[in-house]
């Protein structure tokens, strides 16, 4: 009586057991590729506003602080946006007539707020604090990337949960002198031995906590 | 039905009381002694129907296709992007607020014309939480279950919305063509046929503003009624005094005290400060080694009776006889009434309370309750001056109301001018007298032959519908007012919030139909504080003139940038709109801040410099108060023929099957005012646990008497309770339930007023039924002549707590009397020691929590009144929703803290109720950790066991192994999501959790980690204090403390150090964070040898 299955059967089975456990592994990849791209997270995309507002120019070509239109990054959890009267107090005198500056100017007029469009949005779950980041000394651009060079503003980072532990877990990798917190170009990260040495002596210095608390549940979720 | 071998066996039960080891002979409920079949399975299931049962209208095949799609769905929804949100700052940033800062204001709620002092927690504008305000004399920082449940009330979306005349949408010019018609009339005639009707009056500027109507028409008259008047107590003074008074106690000066059916620890005014100034001297630590001694007489048992050292079941008709005996035997001259009825079997009960209060003259207290005779309140007077409490424990300052009267007798006299035509024009404020007017008066047909009635309410209720003209009330945390608290100070209210729903304050509208018609409250206010505070250069005041007429949005509303934060961190100033963020410049009725130094705010309040009205008016507003405007203490003498005054009063002892009757308001919803709030409706009332519900409240002796009975159904989770028929006075309330409560004197049923609303919204609705409907005028509160039968029927819907979470008769409560606790040398009482088995019997490994914080919490159950006001106030700070009587009866309540109450003794006749408090334990080796498949429930490095909501799947597993049972499960989408209103008034710092997830008590989480931040921002460790949880904020006689275990001199580590301390269930080497202090009482031994 002949063979039902042909010798070569075997490698099939073979190959499709193996095939099975990598198509699955592959499956589990790409998704979690997926779920950490740029397509999922937002990060790199421009957003429309209803003003063309430029960090590059403001921030970087004229120089003003920071802390000039978010008033309360050092005080709040909200870093806090720039009311109508904040663009005012320059562009009453300068670009007054800009036709760029329209809404504003209607705002002022109505006293109809600015719909700004959000940008960094984390989930209502995690409750972050500026405060607390800044005053440690985290820098705005370790976040927020180089606003300074950004015309229109976008997120620099993927904001999920293993980039927020990146710096939980490890502070002095990224942790700068609180002098150069308001620094856009300052180091993105601290790489070298000695700037790690450095990282080390702030987190000692400010008091940062280890990251054993620094990643409790209970530090970002309530 | 029910067989007959389930029924509770009393005699059975008589026996297993006495022959109990366990748990110190303490019981939960008469189910429980019972200890039936049914029972022991009821607990062995923790969530009683869930588990087993599908009795949902959807089918189980449905429910599972459904499933399946929905799953599949997620899975794709899970895809979609998050809809991009906008940002709306200010257009013009007001200086003080801060994003993500709440702002607190002082504010105040009154209930019954007394303040308690609030300060109202503001997000971006939107009121979210309240707390008590710490220096206003009448809350010390704490409030009652009323204030804290008040802020669903400005969000309920039931409100009345719209100006309504006849049920049709009017605008207010409407209404004012029609006042300005009526008024003119009454102008005419002297104001003759115009009547006004309030609930009881104490603001300064309302009760000016009424007397500046009657000096323009001297014939208008002003009446004033609430259900729970104080009409016996203002009697009662007349007849002790001939003039109207305000009692107030000083329980901190007092020894022995003596309750005649006052519940003081819990309710009426100044209750808050009472229960302090009370518990304070029952603290046997700190040095201090001696208790005061409570003695109760009363009827139903209430938190004060069971807090007593000794308590006295005394039927009403009984109370004036033993209150005479008493009176006698502390030498008071009775005159004509003589010692009535006498103290009957309890004489020598009597008799040792009297020498025990006579060893403490000037140092003790003799406490009516408002609901007593006149007669009583009359003794009362007279046994206090007898002691000598007089000016030490018991002071007198004139009257809060601004006009006194017996409200009673003020609202018989209006029904008899409606009823004879002479009121024209009946301009009714708040109150809803249609609902809760003595059936006997017959209000509501009176009230359709006035020609013109207007209804200000916050609610279209059953007065509403029966008035020409329906106003929307502003809730008091949207309009300005001002109110006195207990002992007189002037309280002023201001407001959060612009009126959601464009409604209008009493003032403004009593405003129409004076000479300052269209005057904004702030306005009325103002001018009024302005006349009384000037006392010198009242620079600020502004011109007032009769008549003027500001119908421009009034300067206040531009002046925001005047304010500025204060000295204690909490600034005050207007309402912006709503809208969270958006920058609505309408700041209604803004105003007021104090100065920018501290010491400017401390020196105005002195009288030496030149009086600024501005300054004042601004710390007055900044405060909540007016400062040293409490009433101060006056002498009054007995009038010289007051025993000749009181004839016996008490209603005829009952006859054959009689029943005496009592009414009282409710512990949750008052006297109805509160229906439709579901915080209060769900808040299981105290000692019964009933939720949603009222229920005919008898001894187990008369229960049984009648047949009556409570059981627990066949399906193993419901309650079934018997149906009767009560017939008072020719009034019938027909097949109502009944409820079982031990204390209950034998032959007196007791029922609660507030249910059986018929327009109360959606959530009060035809919840219970309407005692009102047999209430008459002659006897409110008391009476004999009720019949009982019963119907044979079972009422199924009855809602009660007082089985859920049970510890399976574990030992749970430690109480000791004072004279052992003292007698026993610290290491026999160290009973956490005793069964707690090391940290080597655990299979996990050790962590070190030193070198963190240690967040710990101590509740002492000596202190522990039972008020609720934690519950309520763990439920607003963290965003619980709430479920409903269907979900309550299956043990689905969501409450992360609750109060059980334990009786012992005799079933009809406990000696003590103790009440315990139960959050989460924050257990060190919390059994609900390794059983999670998820890692949703963990540690963190301060010993917190914290819930991660999005890792929950619901499994329950947790929840199973929850020795305590405090963890909650959202069985169904409990919180509405929908409704715009709610979403104003959560806390944005709590996560807002949805169906599927697990939670429960986080130790207010969100606090500890502003504490935390802000304390690091500042390079400081977080100091003792620093993080109050909503609970022990909201705690009046401060039982719960919270603190840093590790701080060796933390409040919290001090208590723990305690001999009084111990850990629930500790034997479990669970290392409760939490943790327990025994209760102490202080019983006389004469009569605790003798019992």
């Amino acid at each position: 009586m002949p063979q039902i299955f042909h010798h070569s059967t075997n490698f099939l089975a073979r190959l499709s057991i193996f095939g099975a456990v990598f198509i699955l592994v592959a499956a589990v990849w790409v998704l979690a590729e997926i779920n950490r791209s740029s397509w999922n997270t937002g990060q790199w995309t421009e957003r429309q506003q209803p003003v063309q507002f430029s960090h590059k120019h403001h921030s970087g070509d004229d120089g003003i602080d920071c802390r000039y239109c978010h008033t309360s990054v050092e005080t709040s959890s909200s870093a806090g946006m720039p009311s109508t009267q904040t663009c005012m107090n320059c562009h009453s005198q300068i670009w007054a007539d800009s036709p760029y500056l329209e809404p504003v100017r209607e705002s002022w007029r109505s006293g109809k707020p600015i719909e700004w469009t959000r940008v960094h949005d984390l989930p209502d779950y995690s409750y972050f604090n500026h405060s607390i980041h800044v005053n440690k000394g985290v820098g705005c651009s370790t976040c927020h990337g180089q606003v300074d060079e950004m015309p229109l503003m976008y997120q620099a980072s993927s904001l999920q949960m293993e980039w927020c532990l990146e710096c939980h877990r490890e502070p002095e990798r990224f942790v700068r002198p609180r002098s150069e917190v308001f620094n856009m170009a300052w180091r993105k990260e601290n790489k070298t031995a000695a700037q790690i040495a450095e990282g080390k002596k702030l987190v000692a210095d400010n008091h940062i906590r280890g990251p054993l608390a620094l990643t409790s549940c209970s530090t970002c979720h309530r | 039905m029910p067989s007959q071998d389930r029924h509770i066996n009393f005699a059975l039960m008589r026996d297993r009381i006495l022959g109990r080891e366990k748990g110190n002979g303490y019981w939960r409920s008469l189910e429980e002694v019972a200890d039936t079949e049914e029972f022991r399975e009821f607990v062995s299931r923790e969530f009683p129907q869930a588990a087993e049962e599908w009795d949902d209208p959807i089918e189980r095949r449905t429910f599972l296709k459904l499933m399946g799609a929905s799953l599949a769905l997620a899975g794709l929804s899970g895809c979609s992007y998050q809809p991009p949100e906008k940002i709306v700052p200010y257009v013009r940033q007001p200086e003080e607020i801060v994003p993500g800062k709440a702002l607190f204001y002082a504010t105040a709620m009154q209930l019954g014309g007394v303040a308690t002092g609030l300060l109202a927690k503001s997000n971006e504008g939107r009121p979210t939480k309240l707390e008590g305000n710490p220096e206003h004399p009448s809350s010390l920082g704490t409030t009652d279950v009323f204030a804290q449940a008040s802020i669903l009330d400005l969000y309920d979306p039931d409100r009345s919305q719209t100006l309504l005349f006849r049920e049709e949408i009017r605008p207010w010019s409407g209404f004012l063509d029609d006042a300005k018609k009526a008024l003119d009339s009454a102008r005419a005639r002297q104001g003759a046929g115009l009547r006004f009707l309030t609930e009881t009056v104490t603001s300064p500027t309302l009760a000016a503003q009424l007397k500046a109507i009657f000096t323009e028409m001297p014939q208008a008259r002003l009446h004033q009624y609430e259900p729970a008047g104080r009409g016996n107590a203002h009697a009662g003074a007349m007849l002790a005094f001939g003039q109207a008074v305000n009692t107030l106690y000083r329980f901190d000066q007092a020894d022995r005290i003596f309750s005649i059916d006052s519940d003081f620890l819990s309710c009426g005014p100044g209750s808050l400060v009472y229960a302090r100034d009370f518990m304070n001297r029952r603290r046997v630590e700190d040095g201090q080694h001696d208790m005061n001694r409570l003695y109760v007489v009363e009827t139903t048992l209430t938190n004060t009776g069971a807090k007593a050292d000794h308590r006295l079941p005394l039927r009403p008709s009984e109370m004036e006889g033993f209150v005479r005996a008493v009176a006698g035997a502390l030498g008071v001259q009775l005159g004509a009434g003589g010692q009535g009825s006498g103290a009957g079997p309890y004489g020598w009960w009597a008799q040792v309370m009297v020498r025990d209060l006579q060893q403490s003259r000037g140092r003790s207290i003799i406490i009516p309750g408002d609901e007593q005779s006149p007669v009583i309140h009359a003794l009362a007077h007279a046994m206090n001056a007898a002691l000598g409490n007089v000016g030490k424990t018991v002071l007198y300052t004139d009257p809060i109301e601004a006009f006194p009267e017996d409200q009673t007798q003020s609202l018989r006299t209006l029904v008899a001018d409606m009823n004879a035509g002479q009121v024209e024009t009946l301009v009714i404020l708040g109150g809803n007298p249609v609902y809760n007017a003595p059936a006997d008066l017959g209000f509501g047909k009176s009230l359709e032959k006035v020609a013109l009635r207007v209804h200000l309410s916050l609610y279209k209720d059953e007065t509403s519908e029966l008035c020409h003209w329906h106003i929307p009330e502003a809730h008091y945390l949207e309009s300005w007012g001002d109110t006195r608290g207990h002992d007189g100070t002037a309280t002023i209210i201001q407001p959060l919030i612009a009126p959601l729903y464009g409604g209008r304050s009493a003032h403004e509208l009593l405003a129409v139909f004076s000479t300052q018609q269209n005057r904004s409250g702030y306005d009325l206010l103002r001018d009024y504080w302005s006349g009384q505070m000037k006392s010198g250069g009242a620079s600020g005041a502004r011109a007032q003139s009769a008549g003027q007429q500001s119908t421009a949005p009034t300067a206040q509303g531009a002046t925001p940038g005047a304010t500025t934060a204060t000295t204690a961190g909490h600034s005050a100033t207007g309402a912006t709109e709503s809208g969270g963020q958006s920058s609505n410049t309408s700041t209604t009725g803004a105003a007021t801040a104090p100065e920018t130094t501290p010491t400017t705010g401390a020196s105005t309040a002195s009288a030496a410099a030149p009086a600024d009205f501005e300054k004042l008016w601004r710390k007055a507003v900044h405060d909540g108060f007016v400062p040293n405007t409490a009433l101060p203490a006056k002498t009054v003498a007995l009038r010289t023929d007051w025993a000749n005054q009181t004839a016996p009063t008490a209603a005829p002892p009952p006859q054959g099957d009689e029943l005496e009757i009592v009414f009282r308001t409710d512990p949750c919803v008052y006297d109805g005012r509160f229906a439709n709030n579901g915080w209060l409706q769900e808040l299981p009332k105290p000692l019964t646990k009933i939720t949603w519900d009222n229920a005919l409240m008898l001894s187990p002796t008369t229960a049984n008497r009648f047949g009556l009975k409570n059981d627990i159904g066949v399906k193993g989770g419901d309650v079934l309770v018997s149906r009767a028929n009560l017939t008072y006075q020719g009034r019938t309330l027909s097949a109502v339930p009944v409820w079982i409560l031990p204390g209950q004197p034998d032959g007196v049923v007791t029922v609660h007023l507030g249910y059986g609303r018929r327009l109360a919204g959606r959530v009060g609705n035809g919840r219970g039924f309407n005692a009102y409907s047999i209430r008459t005028s002659d006897a409110p509160w008391a009476n004999t002549g009720a019949h009982i039968s019963n119907t044979g029927q079972y009422y199924d819907a009855l809602a009660t707590t007082q089985l859920h979470f049970g510890m399976e008769n574990r030992e749970v409560v430690r109480a000791h009397t004072l004279a052992d606790y003292l007698k026993e040398s610290g290491e026999a009482h160290a009973p956490d020691e005793e069964h707690k088995p090391g940290q080597e019997h655990s299979f996990y490994p050790e962590y070190d929590y030193k070198q963190d914080a240690a967040w710990g919490m101590t509740i002492d159950t000596t202190s522990c009144v039972g008020c609720n006001a934690c519950v309520v106030a763990c439920q607003s700070e963290n965003n619980i929703p709430v479920v409903g009587p269907e979900q309550v009866k299956r043990s689905r309540e969501m409450h992360w803290i609750r109060v059980d109450t334990y009786f012992k003794g005799d079933h009809d006749h406990p000696e003590a109720a103790e009440f315990m408090p139960v959050p989460c334990m924050h257990c060190e080796n919390a059994p609900c950790e390794p059983v999670c498949p998820v890692h949703a429930t963990v540690h963190d490095t301060e010993g917190l066991n914290v819930m991660v909501y999005n890792r929950c799947v619901g499994t329950r597993y947790c929840s199973n192994n929850c020795p305590y049972k405090v963890r909650r499960f959202n069985f169904l989408l409990y919180q509405d999501f929908n409704t715009p209103t709610y979403q104003l008034m959560r806390n944005p710092e709590v996560s807002v959790r949805s169906r599927g997830v697990m939670e429960k008590c986080t130790y207010c989480i969100q606090r500890i980690q502003v504490a935390k931040i802000e304390s690091e921002k500042e390079g400081r460790p977080i100091g003792d204090g620093e993080v109050v949880t909503a609970c022990q904020a909201v705690c009046p006689t401060q039982a719960i403390v919270f603190g840093n275990a590790n701080d060796q001199k933390s409040r919290v580590a001090q208590l723990k150090r305690s001999r009084r301390n111990y850990g629930l269930l500790a034997d479990l080497n669970t290392q409760p964070r939490t943790t327990y202090l025994s209760s102490l009482r202080n019983p006389n031994p004469e009569i605790s040898g003798k019992a």
